[in-house]
């Protein structure tokens, strides 16, 4: 590879950024007596440190759980421990038992940015790099533009950068995004390790979960089950079963330390959802207070089916044809219907679903662009309690401006670069004059985008009428959430209809 | 849809560099800032709320009004606009004032201006033809050439964090010089004359002659503009002089290229002179008629303060400096020096202003004068005898700056800019310009570092250094890669060594016990270390340039 040169100043590129981001505001800065993730992460590396490792998760007149109990899993405990070491080293203060609660400097503040950019740059960015270096059928060019585009996705940034997440959504996302590379690449033993880790470290994973099941599933399917398929299938078990174990191994001793860290990991009392978040149930909030009517094991039950119901044809259709390009789009599928439809879900986790939408900027630019536009753009609330506003405008301009310039994505809007050519063909034997499919997207487009630029404006400078002083931020989740869905829908026909095309194209790969 | 792409332009890989840089520098707006900030924030208030008699005797701040009338002028307009912002930060009384909508609000200001910085370069890319090699977009002379302009190190931490106006005074400079090169600039001004219904608004000649004529006379009086907004310009003010009055008013040449006399065209010296003295006489005019010259001069040009600024810039003086001491030392530790007679200054320099020289002999401003004058002759005089079109006269311009940096009386380290920017221009056409330019770019642009020295601003200014070292050098690699390699052993081996001088100054020393005794050496082995590079590309660039004019008269010949 000749231009070499041009991948390691796209990857400095998007250091410089993450790095300027990280001068601004973090979550809950000077705001006693709660503060925020900020305060989470460091809360955690004085607990790790200091607490023995049977009492992280139980709640004790030295770990008082409802300040910023520890819960995520715990490679996520193990990472804040050895953060905490070097803490330690620097500084002991930060990390004193109950003497630090709330502690806050600007020495801290950079220690704690580094952190995060050194787990980046150890997971994630390699990771980016090696996938664009992977891809097949485009240039090296274009690969370059592609890991340009990845790592300027100014969600990832301004979550972890900017906001900054108690749990650092770079190693997850990282180690999810080693699997898909594992997985895509044959290394399947390795890519379900990176996976198994990817979900240690953060539970919400498992929104990845299903589809990686499928593909593995549908791939020993495909060398028959009775012979290489069925060692596989073992192979693969004893992998799973022995990173979980290795991961658990200090909480497998007792009964109660397992059932205590799954409590904290899934807490099911804490309601359908919590804040404004684009989903169905948030969105539905506003004409119906389904979380007031209904009894809680109702709305757990309802999520689930939806949830469910949603994804069951792409997996399925995954486990009969499993291809890596089916298994990148049923990824984004998945992710999304859980993002819409489960039970207790974040804003941020949408960028659960940015991640595999990323990894098919290349096949489909236009829709990916879009799609991770409007991602962002449903965190607007969140980033502007951040005071993160001035970051967020220009990490999403220079984001549009690289997508627009590296996929001229303005010119890849007909029906086949969209991937709906056959979807089309097969509804216009019923329709024959169903030709305007691209059209309408375009338009669908524009609306979005000045949906979006108005919404935010208003926002900034408007002060929201005194009976509803969140009518803002509900109508951004309310517009996401419209986005969303159609999302849902384009993505599962994508890959409803890929069969035919799909087996061609493969033929030429 | 369509209007849409055009306005974002699919392939219009300028305007999406040119946006690129300009949203980076929007995210360094929370950046640390300098003094200079305050400097300017100062500016502003005595531009706003004093009449013009005072503005050169407000001393009310200790960072009084030192720049040309025309800097002033343009900090009253835009004070017009910042009231809009924050009334409280247009009081002079104000000091040190620095509210968040007067950080914004100047920060703003800067990253605006800039617009012209990025039209001088694009009229600047229109006019290189350097050379072409592959059809890659990333591969040509253009693309290179605007990258390494627009998205230079040196302007982006100089401006946008340290916080100065070099930007659009950059961009004046580099118009000045991209209208001296188009004077073959009939197209573009028939466009102009020609309405858009393609009817010729002036007779068919004059366009002609207007058109032939025109650019030089644009040339000097951008200029000219630009030596009343900031003054340090004065360095590359020979190189100007000479070019205009050698390739200008006189219009032809003998076959041999030298010159004819009976070609001097007294009409073009005098509209020449008509314009600086127009444009000086609307700058300097006012004081005149107030009486104030004087003043206005004494500010401008104050010979008080040292030889070498506070941190030496790396030039001719840090290594005499450097050498002054290594012997001072020697000769303590040989007894050929008593102790009692050296001054006391000398044990911690770098961190006082005046540097006394304990062995070697103390430099007067005179003796840099000289020196400088020195240095800068021989290149004039290349300019004169062989005038080797715009060309040649970037090459001059280049060694006068740098001439100038080598010898001038308290040069600031900023000052390198001023010789890394237009040789920018002439990287991208030779291989032997690409080499002294990455040498003096790469030393010229670490050597800035001591610029920002606060924490959180460590990681930009090493990842942005490495951004554009890595992107000039690989780029200019590979556009010259039919020729032989652009560096020898030694120069790989002196730019590789700036990594671990960068670890130890940085990383190493501050844990070290030194750093309470000696606070001083990071600095002091960054100046002379970047001052052997630069001293190195001075004197490349000017053998290079001397053998190219011999070369040149023998061909002739």
């Amino acid at each position: 590879m000749e231009k070499w040169y041009l991948m390691t100043v796209v990857v400095l590129i998007g250091l410089t950024v993450r790095w300027t981001v990280s001068l601004n505001s973090y979550s809950g800065a000077g705001k006693p007596p709660m503060f925020g993730d900020y305060e989470a992460q460091r809360h955690w590396q004085e607990i790790t440190f200091n607490l023995p490792v049977k009492q992280w998760y139980f709640n004790s007149s030295d770990n008082n759980l409802p300040y910023w109990g520890l819960d995520y899993p715990p490679l996520t405990a193990y990472h804040s421990l050895l953060c905490a070491y070097v803490a330690k080293f620097i500084n002991p203060d930060w990390i004193a038992l109950h003497t630090s609660r709330g502690y806050e400097s600007q020495a801290h503040k950079l220690f704690m940015r580094t952190t995060v950019l050194i787990a980046d740059l150890l997971i994630y960015i390699p990771a980016v790099v090696l996938y664009c270096c992977c891809l097949k059928e485009i240039s090296t060019k274009k690969k370059i533009a592609n890991a340009l585009c990845i790592l300027l996705y100014p969600g990832l940034i301004l979550i972890d950068y900017g906001h900054f997440q108690n749990i650092y959504n770079s190693v997850s996302l990282g180690f999810a995004l080693w699997g898909v590379l594992g997985v895509s690449c044959d290394c399947d033993l390795l890519g379900s390790l990176a996976f198994c880790l990817a979900i240690n470290y953060k539970q919400m994973e498992l929104y990845h979960a299903l589809p990686f099941f499928c593909f593995l599933l549908g791939k020993c399917f495909k060398k028959g089950l009775k012979g290489k398929g069925f060692v596989l299938l073992v192979k693969l078990a004893c992998i799973v079963v022995a990173s979980f174990v290795l991961c658990w191994l200090p909480f497998f001793t007792e009964r109660e330390q397992t059932l205590q860290v799954l409590r904290r990991l899934f807490p099911v009392d804490r309601g359908l959802f919590e804040d404004k978040v684009a989903n169905i149930w948030c969105s539905f909030n506003v004409f119906l207070k389904i979380k007031d009517i209904l009894p809680h094991h109702i709305q757990l039950i309802m999520s689930f089916c939806f949830t469910f119901l949603s994804l069951l044809p792409a997996c399925i259709k995954l486990i009969l044809q499993p291809s890596s390009k089916g298994f990148k789009f049923t990824l984004v599928s998945c992710a999304l219907s859980f993002f819409l439809f489960s039970f207790q879900v974040h804003e941020k986790s949408i960028l659960l679903v940015s991640l595999p939408v990323c990894l098919v900027l290349s096949e489909i630019p236009f829709m990916s662009t879009w799609f991770l536009l409007v991602s962002t753009f449903s965190m607007l609330p969140l980033l502007l309690k951040d005071e993160l506003l001035m970051p967020s405008v220009v990490t999403t301009m220079a984001f549009f401006i690289a997508c627009v310039t590296s996929f001229s994505i303005f010119e890849k809007t007909s029906e086949e670069e969209l991937q709906l050519k056959s979807f089309s063909i097969s509804v216009r034997k019923y329709l024959p004059c169903f030709t305007f499919l691209s059209r309408i997207i375009q338009y669908l487009f524009l609306i979005s985008v000045i949906t979006m630029v108005l919404l935010t404006l208003m926002t900034v400078t408007l002060d929201p009428p005194q009976k509803l002083p969140d009518l803002f931020s509900v109508l951004v989740c309310f517009v996401s959430c419209l986005n969303f869905l159609f999302f849902l829908v384009y993505f599962n026909i994508i890959i409803m209809w890929d069969s035919k095309s799909g087996r061609n194209q493969k033929k030429i790969s | 849809m369509a209007a849409f792409t055009i306005a974002t332009g699919t392939g219009n890989w300028f305007s999406a560099l040119a946006l690129g840089v300009t949203l980076l520098k929007c995210l360094l707006i929370p950046t640390y800032h300098s003094t200079d900030f305050e400097v300017h924030r100062n500016w502003l208030a005595i531009t706003h709320s004093l009449p013009i008699s005072q503005w050169y005797y407000e001393a009310t701040s200790e960072w009084t009004l030192d720049y040309p009338p025309f800097f002033a002028w343009f900090e009253y307009i835009l004070s017009h606009v910042a009231k809009y912002f924050d009334q409280e930060m247009l009081n002079v009384h104000n000091l040190n004032y620095s509210s968040s909508r007067t950080l914004l609000f100047q920060r703003f200001s800067v990253i605006f201006m800039d617009v012209l910085f990025v039209y001088a370069v694009r009229e600047c890319c229109k006019c290189i033809d350097g050379k072409k090699v592959g059809k890659e977009l990333t591969e040509k002379p253009k693309f290179i050439l605007s990258v390494l302009l627009l998205w230079n190190f040196g302007l982006l931490i100089v401006d946008h964090i340290h916080f100065q106006y070099n930007g659009f005074l950059f961009g004046l400079m580099l118009l000045s010089i991209a209208r001296l090169f188009q004077r073959q600039g009939l197209p573009i001004l028939s466009r102009l004359v020609l309405n858009s219904w393609g009817q010729a608004i002036l007779p068919r000649r004059l366009t002609k002659v207007l058109g032939l004529q025109k650019r030089h006379m644009e040339g000097a009086f951008l200029f000219a503009v630009l030596l009343h907004f900031k003054h340090i310009y004065l360095y590359v003010a020979p190189a100007y002089g000479v070019y205009l009055l050698r390739s200008y008013c006189f219009t032809a040449n003998k076959p041999d290229g030298s010159i004819r006399w009976k070609s001097f065209s007294f009409v073009r010296v005098i509209s020449l002179g008509l314009v600086v003295f127009l444009v000086s006489a609307l700058s300097l005019g006012p004081f005149l008629a107030l009486n104030q010259l004087p003043q206005v001069f004494s500010r401008l040009f104050p010979f008080k303060r040292g030889l070498c600024h506070a941190y030496w810039a790396p030039n001719f003086w840090a290594l005499y400096n450097a050498l002054d001491k290594v012997l001072s030392v020697i000769g303590l530790k040989l007894k050929f020096l008593d102790p009692n007679n050296i001054p006391k200054a000398s044990m911690t320099s770098g961190l006082v202003q005046q540097f006394q020289h304990t062995v070697l002999p103390s430099v007067t401003p005179l003796a840099t004068l000289i020196c400088t004058l020195i240095a800068i002759l021989p290149s004039i005089f290349c300019l004169w005898f062989k005038p080797q079109g715009p060309r040649g006269f970037l090459r001059c311009l280049t060694l006068c700056a740098l001439s100038s940096f080598m010898f001038g009386w308290h040069v600031h380290e900023k000052a390198i800019l001023l010789a890394i920017l237009p040789m920018s221009l002439l990287s991208v056409g030779k291989a032997g310009d690409a080499s002294i330019f990455l040498i003096l770019t790469t030393t010229g642009h670490y050597s800035l570092f001591p610029l920002l020295f606060t924490a959180p601003e460590l990681p930009i200014k090493i990842l942005l250094m490495l951004l554009f070292t890595i992107y000039s050098i690989s780029s200019l690699k590979t556009l010259f890669r039919k020729e032989k390699p652009l560096f020898n052993w030694m120069e790989t081996f002196y730019l590789l060594g700036l990594g671990p001088l960068e670890v130890c100054c940085e990383f190493v020393f501050p844990f070290t016990s030194w750093k309470v005794k000696y606070p001083f050496i990071p600095l002091l082995l960054t100046s002379v270390y970047c001052a052997v590079g630069i001293t190195y590309a001075w004197f490349k660039l000017y053998v290079s340039v001397l053998i190219d004019s011999a070369i040149g008269k023998t061909k002739k010949q």
